[in-house]
């Protein structure tokens, strides 16, 4: 379903992605983990058409992101790890909004808006002003328009970042059961090991822009002699502290998250 | 055509949820009629060049739409830095569909902006000598706010942040408002400004609208016509061609 042959993507002045190599296979759920700044969401940017390689062959449902973006674009939902919802329109027009891009039909996209809306408890504040959610609020619309369409393939980028525990495993079993009911090949990342334990069948480490091992969850315990994937993750990735390389506008993004607090 | 629709109600809803911004819009060319309109007036007519507030009328109302219509334009910086541009980046629609939804809706909110400073303009006494016209004048506002979304669109696509607006309201929007005979007649100018007006779109804009309500064309209502079209065309040309390179 996503094949990756030697991906690379070099910014002006370092390598962020380095010559990576990964397959996902048709109905799989495939954890994508690494520490802050290793190269995940920049691969998931060029997995979606947000960014172009600057080598490698990529392909997503059979399509080449690069040659067919529109045809890429079609087979994949996401969810970002940045907010990407507009704060002036309301919960309802944000999904409506979603849903129509996606070609979903009004009756469908009706009943499906609602059942997602009272899914991450959002129906009683559909009428509200995006712009008026607190964090974690944002963080579920967000999940619940990702969830809208049900696309052949899904990433999710650092999905539950910030959510508490009993609304992490509510929208993980939803997943499941979307990756069980339709066969979604689900594709993510997280900081939450457990997570990644729990829900994927298949798991590569990134770190420096290279995937330093892949498998599975229990692969990769036994070959670290970890009891736990966050064991494993620590013996693979060192324990220093790493800096985000912050581009401009990322920079700018914080400084006016920063002042509108 | 759903999904043009929804881009185009989208930058409608954006623009009339924000009360800062639809008055603040509005407020300069207002200041601008009334300082520029009765503080000048008097002198305008001792040179024997008649109404001034006349003139003036059809020169706020491009200001009006050419404000509005570059920051409607430009609101994709925003978009981008509030993330939602992703959202329709990545959604299964083509470049120049989002392209297209996005410069209607602009321009409509920009048109809209026009048509309150010319009613605005009728209440203080502004006349419209050919009542018939009307619909041609509409035609030419709406033409001046799908150049400068346009435009607008063609330079937020390669801006990252905010940091460079200020350049573009020092360098682009002021001079462009200010060199194109919104203010003052061409005729007679110093050969320099002449020359900067004749090459400013703006200044076709406006002097459509002139020979359209008030009768005082400079350049000729069809070559008005013709010069905005080629411009708004190839703007629009290159606006879509910008933005479908925007990487993220």
């Amino acid at each position: 379903m996503i094949e990756v042959k030697n991906l690379t993507k070099r910014f002006s002045d370092f390598t962020a992605v380095d010559n990576i190599s990964f397959s996902v296979k048709r109905g799989e759920i495939f954890a994508f983990l690494g520490p802050n700044g290793a190269g995940k969401t920049t691969t998931i940017k060029i997995l979606t058409t947000l960014l172009k390689p600057s080598a490698g062959i990529i392909t997503i449902n059979g399509h080449n992101p690069v040659e067919e973006p529109d045809d890429t674009r079609r087979s994949f939902g996401i969810v970002f790890q940045d907010p990407s919802l507009d704060d002036r329109l309301t919960a309802y027009e944000n999904m409506e909004f979603h849903g129509i891009l996606y070609k979903i039909t009004k009756d469908v996209r009706k009943s499906r808006i609602e059942q997602l809306l009272k899914f991450v408890e959002l129906w009683d504040r559909k009428n509200d002003l995006v712009e008026d959610f607190s964090g974690g609020m944002k963080r579920r619309l967000e999940i619940a328009r990702g969830l809208l369409h049900h696309p052949k393939i899904l990433f999710l980028d650092e999905p539950t970042l910030g959510l508490d525990p009993q609304t992490r495993n509510h929208i993980w079993n939803y997943i499941k059961d979307l990756n069980r009911e339709e066969r979604v090949t689900v594709f993510f990342t997280t900081h939450y090991m457990d997570e990644a334990e729990k829900s994927a069948e298949r798991v590569a480490i990134i770190d420096y822009g290279k995937i330093v091992v892949q498998g599975t969850p229990e692969e990769l315990k036994s070959k670290t002699q970890a009891s736990s994937l966050e064991e494993a993750f620590l013996a693979l990735t060192g324990r220093e502290i790493r800096e985000e390389e912050v581009k401009g506008i990322d920079r700018m993004r914080m400084h006016v998250r920063g002042r509108r607090k | 055509m759903n999904v043009i629709y929804i881009l185009w109600l989208r930058q409608l809803k954006r623009h009339f949820r924000s009360k800062a911004r639809l008055i603040g819009s509005l407020g300069q060319p207002l200041l601008f009629l009334f300082a520029l309109g009765f503080g000048l007036g008097p002198v305008f007519q001792q040179a024997g060049r008649g109404d001034y507030v006349q003139f003036l009328v059809p020169g706020i109302i491009a200001m009006g739409i050419l404000f509005t219509a570059i920051f409607s334009g430009i609101e994709i910086i925003w978009d981008r830095q509030f993330g939602f541009l992703k959202e329709t980046l990545v959604a299964p629609i083509s470049r120049l569909q989002i392209m297209i939804g996005r410069t209607l809706g602009g321009a409509t909110v920009a048109m809209i902006q026009g048509i309150t400073v010319l009613i605005i303009s009728l209440a203080i006494g502004f006349k419209i000598e050919n009542v018939g016209l009307l619909p041609l004048m509409f035609i030419f506002m709406f033409l001046i706010a799908l150049l400068f979304t346009a435009l607008g669109t063609a330079i937020a696509s390669v801006l990252e942040d905010m940091h460079g607006f200020q350049l573009i309201m020092s360098f682009l929007v002021m001079p462009l408002f200010f060199l194109s005979g919104a203010l003052f007649p061409l005729q007679g100018l110093p050969k320099f400004i002449n020359f900067v007006a004749v090459i400013n779109p703006l200044s076709y804009g406006v002097d459509g609208l002139r020979a359209v309500s008030i009768n005082g064309a400079y350049f000729g209502l069809f070559n008005d016509f013709l010069v905005l079209s080629i411009i708004t065309a190839f703007l629009l040309a290159v606006g879509s061609y910008l933005f479908s390179k925007i990487q993220i």
